[in-house]
């Protein structure tokens, strides 16, 4: 038998149904947000249903492409790849067109291409082949080196400024963790997340000192309750641990009440100095601090509108009323899901979320599958990847995440990340081919 | 270390955001109600505002067409509820199964987008319909408006509104199916001006068709511009009168002010009336008006080219009194073996031969402009070369070519030059003895009216004229159209002009002259008959004017058709036409009488079978 049988014999079929099945969805729903039954006609090019065509068939090309390629060169090119794509980004901050403020775009004529669609890509390759030959990324070394991977492209993105698409690459923590990094690190990083979100919450008001006429500024209040939980945990510490570990505790108490201090007070510093005012508005609202009727929290209450009128059972393909006139935001491209909610009610809802479901958990289990340990890193950056874009895109149309401008896979209007993502579908696809004839 | 259990946190993570997901997706979507309320409180409408057309005003600030609102009834299908269909096609007055079939067609144009369900209904029709629609969701009134012309005159120099065919549809992106345009007349030539922008408003609407106020503010919609006036030099007294005058006449009536080149009356016969081609019976009615065969709708006055018989005699007049080749002295024999002619004093001077109009002077004349002697080898290219400084002379006077009118669907008439005759003839194949017809405006020459009346203008300017215009200002009354400001000098000397406003004057007020029937009192009218030559029939009369000699005010060419000579019919409707222009009333009531009671269509009309008679709207 050789190789080329054995790849076709051992090709996923499943994954490959799901690209299908959720690529012609999308277009159909891009469709139905642009469609004008004055002008129908699905071959539009002026139309975004007509481009996004276009940009399918160059995706189906490009995934019939890169099926061709043998698996190890995704491995000898990751770094080659990593380095074409930085470059791209760089050079669009010089060259690019700038739409809607960011210099995110290269033109060739009314079509676009955004490099940063295929940073996570470039990214995902580099850093599966650092960690694919590591043991485990337990050093600071590793540690240092894997972060530089994943921040440099996000550092060019970041300069657009795109900050949405920059945060994709939040996914990536999933996969250092995968290979060894510390929960504890992992922890830290959630609790200061929520730090920082409840001292900007409580950064407007005032509390009342009992007993006292004293006003005490938010902050100060949040101190205040941390000094007084770390009193409790000493208690704890000193009537419920054994006497040789004490020590090491109180320790950890004295440096986490430093610690927290410090980052409240420099949360705060951040906050009025780095950030301009449309963020902070940003942050405030995303915090329901800020009532802001006409920007993102109106976005929101819009699309859940939208995808709430849907029902159970939608008004049916083409009739959705609210998604069509503009009534969302951004309604092809961040908000495309509002166009399933309504037109296809909560079945249609319910039915794409657990065909990505089912997507994200078919690449984890062919993940599990491989001999090779560069294809089951790659894998799970894939499948990484995929659950935050769900997560975050699908999250902000029903309220559940903050407003991140970045697309559904295969359903929100755009050729670059349609093509990005089939770039990481397809490689994943060969590779996984490959997974009983060679072992690297 | 080994760290394989790490992977359920991923499988965790997704399973749990899926999970939490459409859970909540569930409630939105399914059990909450808050959001399909405030769905249902917002749906949108896209409401087109349609503005109102432009206003025509005569030159004295009277309205020649105006509008008159109408509503179309529309439908949202989606948005309809269950309702007794019977009392509803009762209530608009639609018959029963129509309005099925309407509702039928609407549901499978769009379910969302509004169709008509009925067109055009008048203003008082709808207040009674309006105040039960609200039990009839997804049915509302689009207002509209549809043209009215007060006067019910002028019908071919206004024009009518018409819906937009697929090919113009196709050509401009303004134009959507079901839009108006103007066809014909003013209305074709400023639909631009007249029609305006249409405007687009993102309105929130509730359940029962209330507008909850703009969408977003505003931000989408566009606003519509209204359609501006036209402001007419036409005098509607003159227009009425002489629409009166031309009853049971085939011909056409043009009157020009000299002084601007304003068209003062435009009249066309047979001609129809306005409101015939507005709103719901159009169609019918200009089917009928387009079988009638009198051709109520052909425009005689832009159209209808004839060749410009004994007028022409002035303009050979000019060349040759300019080009030198006879002096205001020169005088002729009238030899009738040259071209027939009738009994008269043989002319002596160029006003005694327009005086008479005698037809072998005028062969002489043309004879002397053609026949140069300037190339003395050969009389062809001798020919050649003087009709070529002929023509370019001749088109000076605004002939040949279409009038610069702002008018739509012009003829040019034609002035045949040596190229014209090398076409028809072959080079070098044509002299003098083959065209001598056209020294007496007979042959291959061709006018239409409006250049007629150009010519009387530029015999009273003696020897300019702006382009004659219908609309002086577009907008705002004093805004004049600065392309009709540009003054046109013939090549003639002003000083020949006088010896052809003395033949002008003789012909209307001396002894012998063929248009003593166009005589005013206190008023010295110039004119000129003439006869176009029809081989179908009995000859077309023609009558070129202007008045008063001394400082003319206005300039005037009427066509009777198969009337004979021009004295005859042409001449006294001129004539009362002056009268009513620069007196404002008519004098002699016996003259008017006889006109108004002739009849020159039943006489051949006889053995013709009378026309299906138009329906009113
Ligand atoms: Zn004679």
């Amino acid at each position: 038998m050789s190789a080329r049988e054995n790849v076709a014999a051992n090709f996923d079929r499943p994954l490959l149904l799901m690209y299908l099945a959720l690529m012609f969805m999308g277009w159909a729903n891009i469709f139905s947000a642009a469609y004008d039954p004055e002008h129908a006609s699905i071959l539009d090019l002026d139309k975004e249903y007509g481009k996004q065509a276009v940009w399918m068939g160059i995706s189906l090309t490009l995934g019939a492409g890169i099926l061709m390629i043998r698996g190890h060169l995704f491995r000898d090119w990751a770094y080659g790849i990593y380095s074409a794509v930085i470059l791209l980004l760089a050079l669009v901050l010089v060259v690019g067109k700038e739409v809607n403020g960011a210099k995110a775009w290269f033109g060739v004529g009314s079509f676009g291409i955004q490099p940063a669609e295929f940073a996570k890509y470039a990214t995902a390759l580099a850093l599966t082949r650092y960690l694919s030959g590591l043991k485990a990324l337990i050093d600071i070394q590793s540690r240092v080196v894997s972060a530089a991977i994943i921040l440099f492209p996000v550092a060019l993105i970041m300069l657009q400024p795109d900050t949405g698409t920059a945060l994709v690459s939040g996914a990536f923590i999933l996969v250092l963790y995968r290979e060894g990094l510390s929960g504890n690190i992992l922890l830290l990083g959630i609790l200061a997340a929520f730090l920082s979100i409840l001292s900007l919450i409580l950064k407007e008001s005032t509390f009342h000192l009992p007993f006292t006429d004293r006003e005490l500024p938010g902050p100060y209040f949040l101190l205040g309750i941390i000094v007084i939980g770390a009193v409790l945990a000493w208690l704890v510490v000193r009537n419920m641990v054994l006497k040789r570990l004490r020590k090491r505790l109180y320790a950890y108490i004295v440096i986490g009440v430093v610690a927290s201090a410090a980052f409240i007070g420099s949360v705060d510093y951040a906050f009025e100095k780095v950030l301009a005012q449309h963020q902070r508005d940003r942050i405030l609202v995303m915090l329901g601090q800020m009532e802001d009727p006409q920007g993102l929290g109106y976005n929101v209450k819009q699309s859940q509108t939208a995808i709430g009128s849907g029902g159970f059972s939608g008004k049916g393909y083409l009739d959705g009323t609210l998604t069509k006139f503009k009534y969302v935001p951004m309604q092809s491209t961040d908000f495309i899901f509002c166009t399933v909610g309504e037109e296809w009610g909560f079945l249609g809802t319910a039915f794409v979320v657990a065909l990505f479901t089912v997507l994200i958990l078919r690449i984890i289990q062919i993940s599990d599958r491989q001999r090779s340990k560069f294809t089951r890193i790659y894998a799970y950056c894939v499948a990484s990847i995929f659950l935050l874009h769900l997560m975050i895109n699908v999250g902000m149309t029903i309220g559940l995440a903050p407003v991140i401008g970045i697309p559904l896979p295969f359903f929100s209007y755009g050729g670059s990340s349609m093509i990005g993502f089939t770039l990481l579908l397809g490689t994943l696809a060969r590779l996984d081919a490959e997974r009983l004839s060679q072992l690297r | 270390m080994n760290f394989e259990s790490r992977k359920y946190v991923l499988v965790a993570a997704v399973v749990t955001i899926s999970f939490i997901f459409i859970l909540r997706l569930f409630w939105i979507q399914v059990v909450d109600d808050k959001w399909k309320a405030s769905a249902a409180n917002m749906a949108e409408r896209k409401i087109t505002d349609y503005p109102a057309r432009g206003f025509v005003y005569d030159r004295e600030g009277r309205l020649l067409v105006a509008n008159t609102p109408v509503y179309d009834l529309m439908m949202v299908p989606r948005e309809v509820k269950p309702f007794d269909t019977a009392s509803f096609a009762a209530l608009i007055g639609v018959p029963l199964e129509d309005l099925r079939q309407r509702m039928t067609d609407a549901r499978k144009y769009s379910l969302y987008k509004p169709s008509v369900i009925e067109k055009q209904i008048p203003a008082s029709q709808f207040s009674a319909i309006s105040v039960h629609l609200h039990h009839y969701p997804g049915f509302y009134g689009q207002s509209r408006t549809l043209r009215t012309y007060p006067p019910r005159l002028a019908a071919h120099l206004l024009g009518y509104l018409s819906e937009v065919d697929a090919r113009k549809v196709a050509q401009d992106p303004y134009y959507k199916p079901g839009d108006v345009i103007g066809v014909g007349g003013l209305e074709q030539y400023y639909e631009e001006q007249l029609r305006g922008r249409r405007g687009v408003r993102y309105v929130l609407v509730d359940v029962h068709n209330n507008i909850k106020g703009s969408f977003k503010n505003g931000i989408y919609d566009t606003l519509a511009i209204e359609g501006k006036d036209l402001y007419t030099g036409i005098d509607l007294d003159m227009q009425r009168l002489g629409e009166q005058l031309m009853r049971n006449k085939k011909g056409s009536i043009v009157a020009l002010d000299p002084k601007t080149g304003e068209v003062l009356c435009l009249v066309t016969s047979p001609s129809y009336d306005p409101e015939l081609l507005v709103g719901r019976v159009r169609n019918t009615n200009y089917g009928v008006l387009q079988r009638d065969s009198i051709k109520p709708l052909f425009d005689r006055a832009l159209q209808a080219q004839y060749p410009p018989g004994s007028i022409f005699k002035l303009v050979q007049s000019l060349v040759a009194l300019d080009e030198g080749v006879i002096t205001p002295n020169t005088g002729f024999a009238c030899n009738k073996s040259l071209v027939g002619c009738h009994n008269h004093p043989n002319a002596a001077t160029i006003e005694q031969a327009i005086q008479y109009s005698c037809n072998p002077y005028f062969y002489n004349v043309f004879d002397r402009i053609v026949e140069r002697k300037l190339d003395k080898k050969s009389r062809f290219r001798d020919a050649a070369l003087g009709l070529g400084e002929w023509e370019h002379r001749v088109r000076s006077f605004g002939l040949g070519e279409k009038p610069a009118i702002d008018l739509p669907s012009l003829k040019g008439g034609n002035i045949p030059g040596p190229a014209y005759y090398d076409r028809k003839y072959g080079e070098g194949r044509w002299a003098f003895s083959t065209i001598y017809s056209v020294s007496i405006g007979q042959g291959e020459v061709l006018t239409v009216p409006m250049q007629m009346a150009n010519l009387a203008a530029i015999f009273a300017n003696k020897g300019w004229y702006y382009d004659p215009h219908v609309v002086r200002a577009v907008g705002e009354p004093d805004s004049l159209q600065g392309r009709y400001r540009q003054k046109h000098v013939v090549e003639a000397d002003a000083k020949w002009f006088d010896h052809i406003q003395e033949g002008m004057r003789r012909v209307v007020n001396e002894p012998g002259g063929t248009a003593r029937r166009a005589r005013i009192e206190d008023v010295t009218v110039c004119g000129k008959t003439g006869t176009a030559e029809n081989p179908h029939g009995e000859d077309h009369a023609v009558f070129v004017c202007f008045a008063p000699m001394e400082n003319p005010r206005i300039a005037m060419a009427v066509y009777v058709e198969n009337s004979g000579a021009g004295g005859r019919w042409a001449a006294p409707i001129a004539s009362l036409l002056i009268e009513q222009y620069l007196t404002d009333t008519i004098k002699r009531q016996e003259v008017m009488n006889e006109l108004l009671e002739t009849d020159l269509i039943s006489k051949e009309k006889f053995f013709r079978k009378k026309p299906k008679k138009p329906r009113r709207r």
